[in-house]
Parts: C-alpha cells; sequence; structure tokens
C-alpha cells in the first residue's frame, strides 16, 4: 500500500486541478460523468493488472475491445430481444481469446509480448475482413444502456467499475492472487512450493479477455460502434497500470492503485483537453509516463538493503 | 619455471587466499587438491589473469609477471583448461583451435594451413580418433577436451593448469587423458593438476599442494604421503562447534519414505530409508548428485525408474500432497518470493496446495523463532537466517512428514545457524524424516544420525552417527576404506 500512496496523491492534485477550471466537476453529477467516462479504461487496467503481475503482458485487449462491439453490432442488428444472448457471446469470446493467450504463452512457452502482440494483429485482422472497413449492424437500446444510462443518478457503468473493482481485490486477497503475485516475483520458487504457474498464468490471461469483453460492452453503449473503437487501448491500460506503480515483470503492486492510473490518465487527458490542448498529444503524454513511471520504479529498486553483499565470487560454488 | 609468492585475495574484505605459496618446475605435475571452498578455484583464476591478486608475486622463468587480464596469461604461456569447455560446438576442430589467431593468406583465412597445423598437433599427441574438419559438437566430451589441449599447445603454452580434468569423463577416457598428460611432461611442460580424486593425484602428480581454507597447509612428494595422511592435511581441524544432542540410538520410528533401486539420468541404484526421529546426512563432493537426489524425491526431476513408496512422485505438487518438503539449496532463487511479505511467503504452499493451513502466522514465526515477528515485512529485508527460518515457517504450514534440507545454513550467521539445527532436530524429535546435505563435513558429521555418502550419482557408501571426517572423505574421494 505504501507504494499505492502516490498515484493517490497525483491523482488528488488533476481532481483539483481541473476542478480549478471547472467547478461543474465537483457537482455529483459532473464527477459521474468523468467516472463513466473512465469506466472502461479502468477495468481494463484491473484486467491488465493480473497479467503483468503475473510477470506478463496483454498487448491484445485494444482488438478484443474492437471486435466484441463490431460483432455486438451485426449479431443484435438493433433487434433488443438480441441484447442478452449476445451479452453472454461477448463474455465468453473475451474469455476463450484470453485463455488462448494464456494457454500459447504457457504451454508453447511463447512470450506473452509475442502472443498477445500476434493474437492483436489476429483480431484487428478478423475484424477487417468481416467488416471490409465499416462495421455493419447497430447496437440495441437494451445493449447500450450499460455504456450510457443510470440507476437513478449513478451510472451503469460506475456500478459495474464498483462491482469490477471489489472482486478484483477479493481475488487478490485470495489464495489465487497471493500465489499469482509470488509467482510473477519468483516463478521458481513459486513453482518449488507447488504453485502450478501455467495454471495461475493462463486464469488471469482469462480475466484480462474478460475485462476487454466488460469494457468493450460500456464503450460500444458510450461511444457508439467504430472499427477503431479499441485502437491504442492495450497502451493505455498498460501506461495505467505502470502508472499505479505496478512493476512490470511481475510480482510487485496492487490492483486498486492499477485502477486509480486508469482514473489518472483520465483526469490528465480531461485537463488537457479542457486547457484545449489537442487530443492528438494524448499519445505523447502517454509515452512520456509510461518511460518515466518505470525509470522511477527502476532507479527505486536497486537499493535493497542486505540483498546481495556477498560478492558474487563467493556464491560461486567452489569445487574441491 | 612458475612460482607463485605470498598471494593473498579478499573479496569485498573476505579473506579467500593468504599468503599461498606455489611452484611448478617444467615437467613436473603439480596437484592442488583442498576442500570446497579451500581457494583453489581462486588461485586459478588469478594465474589465469580473471583476478588480480591483493598481495604476493607471481614469477615466469625467474622474471615478474602480472596478468591483468586473461590475454595477458595466455602471451605469458599460461593456458587454462577449465571443467567447462570454451568451445564453439559449430565451428570445426582447426576453427576452435586457432579462434582469434587464424592464419591469414592474402586476407582471407588460410584454412589448408590451420587444418595442416591442427594436425599436426593431434599426431603429435597420438590422437587419431578425430580430424581438424570434423565439428566440435560431434566429439565426445573427452575429445573436447583434447582440442582444449591441442588449442593450449598451439598457443606455445608452457604452463597447463587443469581444472577437475576427469569430472566429465567415463572411466575409459580417464586413461587418455593420462597418456596426454605424460606426453605434456615429456616435452617439458609444467602441469598443474586440480582434482578432488586423489588415485589420480597419485597416479599422476609429482608434487601435491593442499590448500586449506585459503592457506596452503604444505607442499609434498606424492612419493612421501599417503591417501590417509592426505585426507587428513585437507580437512584436519577441530570440531569446535556445538550441536544439539543425537536421537537415541535405535529410537529411529518406522520409515517414511523408502527408495528401491531408484534413479534418472542424474542417478542410480539408489536403495534409501528415510524414519521418522532420524536425521539422516547426505555427503558428497560437488556433482556426485547430492542435490539431483533431494530434486528426484521431491518430484522437481523426478526418478524415471526404480521404485519410490509410498509415492513415486512426477511433479511438486505430487510430492507436496504425498508429505514431502524440500528447503532449497539456493534461498533467493528458489525458495523465496523475494518482494512479497513473510506472511506471504509462509503462507505459499498451503495456498499453493490446499493442503494443512490452520496455524496462525504469528503462531508459526514464533515457532521458527524469526525475530522480531512482523509477517508484513517483505523477506528481502530480512538476513540470511531469518529468511531460511521464513523457508522453513513455509514448509511447517502444511506439517510434511518428510523434509529434505539441502544446504540448510549457507550464508546464515552463527546464531541463526544453532537455531536451524535446533528447529531440524526438534521436527526429527517429532517424528518427522529429516535429510541433510550440507558440504560443510563438520556440520554434516554434527547433525546427523547416520551419513550417507554419494559418488558419481549412485550411494558410494552408509556411516554411522559420528564418522570422522576422513572416513566422509574417503568414501566420497572413491578411496576403499581401509
Amino acid at each position: 500500500m505504501k507504494r499505492a500512496l502516490p498515484i493517490f496523491t497525483v491523482l488528488l492534485v488533476l481532481l483539483i486541478a481541473i476542478a480549478a477550471s471547472n467547478p461543474y466537476f465537483l457537482e455529483p453529477p459532473g464527477f459521474l460523468a468523468f467516472l463513466k467516462r473512465a469506466a472502461p479504461l479502468a477495468i481494463l487496467a484491473a484486467g491488465q493488472y493480473f497479467v503483468i503481475v503475473a510477470g506478463e503482458f496483454d498487448l491484445s485487449v485494444g482488438s478484443l475491445v474492437t471486435v466484441e462491439v463490431v460483432v455486438a453490432a451485426r449479431l443484435i442488428d438493433g433487434d433488443d430481444s438480441a441484447t442478452w444472448p449476445v451479452l453472454a457471446l461477448l463474455i465468453v469470446i473475451g474469455l476463450l481469446v484470453g485463455l488462448a493467450n494464456g494457454v500459447i504463452t504457457t504451454a508453447l512457452a511463447v512470450p506473452s509480448f509475442i502472443t498477445t502482440l500476434g493474437m492483436m494483429l489476429i483480431l484487428s485482422g478478423a475484424v477487417f475482413l468481416w467488416t471490409g472497413g465499416a462495421p455493419r449492424g447497430a447496437l440495441s437500446e437494451g445493449f447500450r444502456a450499460f455504456g450510457r444510462e443510470e440507476l437513478g443518478p449513478i451510472p451503469w457503468s460506475v456500478l459495474i467499475l464498483l462491482v469490477v473493482g471489489a472482486v478484483a481485490i477479493l481475488l487478490m486477497r485470495a489464495d489465487f492472487g497471493r500465489t499469482l503475485i509470488a509467482a510473477g516475483d519468483n516463478r521458481r520458487a513459486a513453482s518449488l512450493s507447488g504453485v502450478r504457474v501455467h495454471r495461475a498464468t493462463i486464469f488471469a490471461f482469462a480475466i484480462s479477455g474478460l475485462s476487454a469483453a466488460i469494457a468493450g460492452i460500456l464503450l460500444g453503449g458510450f461511444a457508439g460502434v467504430s472499427a477503431q473503437i479499441g485502437q491504442g487501448l492495450e497502451f493505455q491500460a498498460i501506461t495505467a497500470v505502470v502508472l499505479g506503480g505496478v512493476v512490470l515483470g511481475g510480482g510487485r503492486g496492487s490492483v486498486v492503485a492499477a485502477m486509480a492510473g486508469a482514473l489518472t490518465l483520465e483526469a490528465l487527458f480531461t485537463l488537457l483537453n479542457l486547457h484545449g490542448i489537442s487530443g492528438a498529444l494524448e499519445f505523447t503524454v502517454q509515452g512520456v509516463i509510461i518511460i518515466a513511471a518505470v525509470a522511477v520504479g527502476a532507479v527505486r529498486l536497486p537499493f535493497r538493503p542486505g540483498a546481495s553483499i556477498s560478492p558474487p565470487m563467493l556464491k560461486t560454488k567452489e569445487t574441491p | 619455471m612458475l612460482t607463485m609468492t605470498g598471494i593473498g585475495k579478499s573479496f569485498l574484505g573476505v579473506r579467500v587466499l593468504r599468503d599461498v605459496d606455489l611452484s611448478v618446475a617444467a615437467g613436473e605435475v603439480h596437484a592442488v587438491v583442498g576442500e570446497n571452498g579451500a581457494g583453489k578455484s581462486t588461485l586459478m583464476k588469478i594465474l589465469a589473469g580473471v583476478h588480480a591478486p591483493d598481495e604476493g608475486r607471481i614469477e615466469i622463468d625467474g622474471g615478474p609477471v602480472s596478468f591483468g587480464h586473461p590475454l595477458d596469461a595466455q602471451r605469458g604461456g599460461v593456458a587454462i583448461i577449465y571443467q567447462e569447455f570454451n568451445l564453439l560446438p559449430e565451428r570445426s576442430v582447426a576453427e576452435n583451435v586457432f579462434l582469434g589467431r587464424e592464419p591469414v593468406r592474402r586476407g582471407l583465412v588460410d584454412r589448408s594451413a590451420m587444418e595442416k597445423a591442427t594436425a599436426e598437433l593431434l599426431d603429435g599427441l597420438g590422437v587419431h580418433s578425430f580430424r581438424p574438419r570434423d565439428l566440435v559438437r560431434r566429439l565426445s566430451v573427452a575429445q573436447q577436451q583434447v582440442v582444449e589441449i591441442v588449442k593450449a599447445l598451439s598457443q606455445n603454452a608452457r604452463i597447463v593448469v587443469m581444472d577437475e580434468p576427469t569430472a566429465a569423463l567415463a572411466e575409459h577416457e580417464v586413461e587418455l587423458l593420462y597418456r596426454l598428460v605424460r606426453r605434456l611432461q615429456e616435452r617439458g611442460i609444467a602441469i598443474l593438476y586440480i582434482s578432488h580424486r586423489l588415485r589420480e593425484v597419485f597416479d599422476l602428480a609429482d608434487r601435491v599442494t593442499v590448500l586449506k581454507d585459503g592457506a596452503r597447509v604444505t607442499t609434498v612428494p606424492t612419493a612421501e604421503v599417503d591417501t590417509d595422511e592426505l585426507v587428513r592435511l585437507m580437512v584436519g581441524r577441530e570440531l569446535r562447534d556445538y550441536y544439539p544432542p543425537r536421537a537415541e540410538p535405535g529410537s529411529a520410528g518406522e520409515a517414511l519414505l523408502s527408495l528401491r533401486k531408484a534413479g534418472n539420468d542424474r542417478l542410480r541404484d539408489i536403495d534409501l530409508d528415510l524414519r521418522a526421529g532420524e536425521i539422516v546426512g547426505i555427503a558428497g563432493l560437488q556433482g556426485s548428485g547430492r542435490t539431483e537426489l533431494a530434486k528426484a524425491i521431491f518430484g522437481a526431476e523426478p526418478f524415471t525408474h526404480g521404485e519410490m513408496t509410498p509415492l513415486r512422485p512426477r511433479s511438486v505438487r505430487a510430492a507436496v500432497r504425498a508429505g514431502i518438503g524440500l528447503v532449497t539449496e539456493d534461498r533467493k532463487a528458489e525458495g523465496l518470493a523475494l518482494r512479497q511479505s513473510v506472511r506471504d511467503n509462509a503462507l505459499l504452499v498451503t495456498r499453493a496446495t490446499g493442503r494443512g493451513g490452520g496455524r496462525s502466522v504469528k503462531d508459526l514465526l514464533a515457532a521458527v523463532r524469526i525475530s522480531p515477528p512482523r509477517p508484513d515485512q517483505e523477506v528481502r529485508y530480512l538476513s540470511g537466517g531469518n529468511q531460511q527460518k521464513v523457508v522453513l515457517a513455509k514448509w511447517m504450514t502444511v506439517a510434511p512428514k518428510v523434509l529434505l534440507f539441502d544446504e540448510p545454513t549457507r550464508g546464515v550467521d552463527v546464531g541463526a545457524k544453532a537455531a536451524i539445527h535446533e528447529l531440524m532436530r526438534g521436527l526429527a524429535a517429532d517424528g518427522m524424516a529429516i535429510m541433510m546435505i550440507s558440504s560443510e563435513l563438520p556440520e554434516l558429521i554434527g547433525m546427523s544420525d547416520r551419513v550417507v555418502v554419494l559418488r558419481d550419482g549412485a550411494i558410494a557408501g552408509e556411516l554411522p552417527a559420528g564418522p570422522t571426517e576422513e572416513a566422509v572423505m574417503r568414501l566420497a574421494a572413491g578411496e576403499v576404506a581401509a
């Protein structure tokens, strides 16, 4: 938790800065609108967290979000009665893609960076092939409600975000989460303690796939159908997680901080927007953040009191 | 030809060599022996120019030399043949021999000159089993060793250091090596021969230098000592450490784990019983299969044949579920998730396997005497001794029936060492079967109710409680007990 503190400070400062230029932000509807906009990214960040803390990457979530939205539009095609079956199908697609990523990474020992990069290209290509560049069909009102309607004063997406956050926290406190993070820290030690490292990793990828499905459902409702809807989301999610102080390579960081990282990123974009700075700068900002966050983490890490006092020579086995 | 005088070396304040003298004459085979950690490798690395000595002089042919880099040593006529060969498997023998020094004609590598020169060197050694054009990866280990020797000769080496040259060789290949060593000797090359196999020392060497704890014990002509004398010189020290009292003789309970003819590619024909209440020490030299035995019982590198009861585990999980635990040799690489808390590490096994549990972490930490007990602290900030106690706590959560310890006190301070010894004895007294591997003979002898000695992946013999170090070393080094 100590490590998670900085991100909350940064988030608070940004929120105050936004409120200073836009007082409406302080009122419940204004703040809820911000959370509603940030919800898909925060959910993606939560999913990405599980993969990163296990020492892997998931670059396929952006394309997966696009797939979810495009498939939903085509299959529902404005027919409200198709909403629930299609929702179920979307969840299954998310889980299956995550499962494939996990199995390829563990069983075939393909580095996850490559596995999910490949998956990203495969999904993008499939979407293009299937739509010819312009998605057809339309989402139903029922479907879009999740992304843009409210339950009383609270947007659905904020409620869903809260549920996802709660489940993620519970998972990380459960045996699964503790063994997953231990495996991300030291795979060999975990495996020699009886942890099924492969299974845990596959599960982490499935969670990431599921989070992409949920994020896709919310985004489709919020922003409507487009073949570019998920573009760049994988990098935003990774940036958010890293911004939350989660260490690339695994073994360290909290899921709450990762989600706070997503809110921070969204707040930053909002602030830039308020000050009339071009949205085109978003990528540049992300790039700077991701490098800076990792660099700060790297500078801190080597200082491990008592970690390695003995010189390497003494550690090597002497032969008699 | 070579004289090293007063060589001293420290690494970060730890003296690993002090005031070591060593000389070797042309045509002499001079053996260097000593226990693990006696300083043999460091001494050879100084001669090879890998490390610079803090004190002392090196002279070759009466002139002082200083090797700041391995290349300096090579130019000075010193060649080292390491246990691990430095050959490129996809290149030919000749290319390896002349690596980095290829003869050039008109700007191109002169292959035929290279191959001719290599062939002459091979002829000179009487080796005809392979040719200069053969790819190194197609050669046997013994043949690769020959390539290393030819490489040394091609560099006009006059001092050849051989580090455990027979470690990787089969019995019949050792004969070939002997012949080669004698040929080198005839040519007036000085040979430093490092080995822990005393038989070879007596077979080959003219003189032998014994190192112990970084200092030279003595240098004697091999004709003037016998095996017993040499072993005594190598290990001779007083048993001054205190160990908890052993179990009553004959008090060991039923066998909780039995091996019959068990083996895999590193181990063969292992017959071993681990009984309740007993600590069995496993002795053996580096590479004798000690760690492999523990990993095999633990299912990490499983046995492929033979019997093991209650079951022959094919995975770590199966072993853990059968009540077997392993405290690994290298706790940082294999024992702990360093960035996780004491609590998370202590609970890792029970969380992973769903066994055990029920004991509070506070309770556990008190039981293994971690002081102060701070469950939320990251393990990497703990001392070596406390880290090892966390590993122990990790296994105690699942109450194993059999607990294997691989170098349980490596890198821990004296106080923690005594505490770990007492904990081990306490666990045995509570009915656990304990197997302990240790390179430290006094510890092994002090702790064990019996000592099983491994050599070359098989059991070389078993000794009752409290054997002498000489007896253990003799079995480990392959000498027949008198």
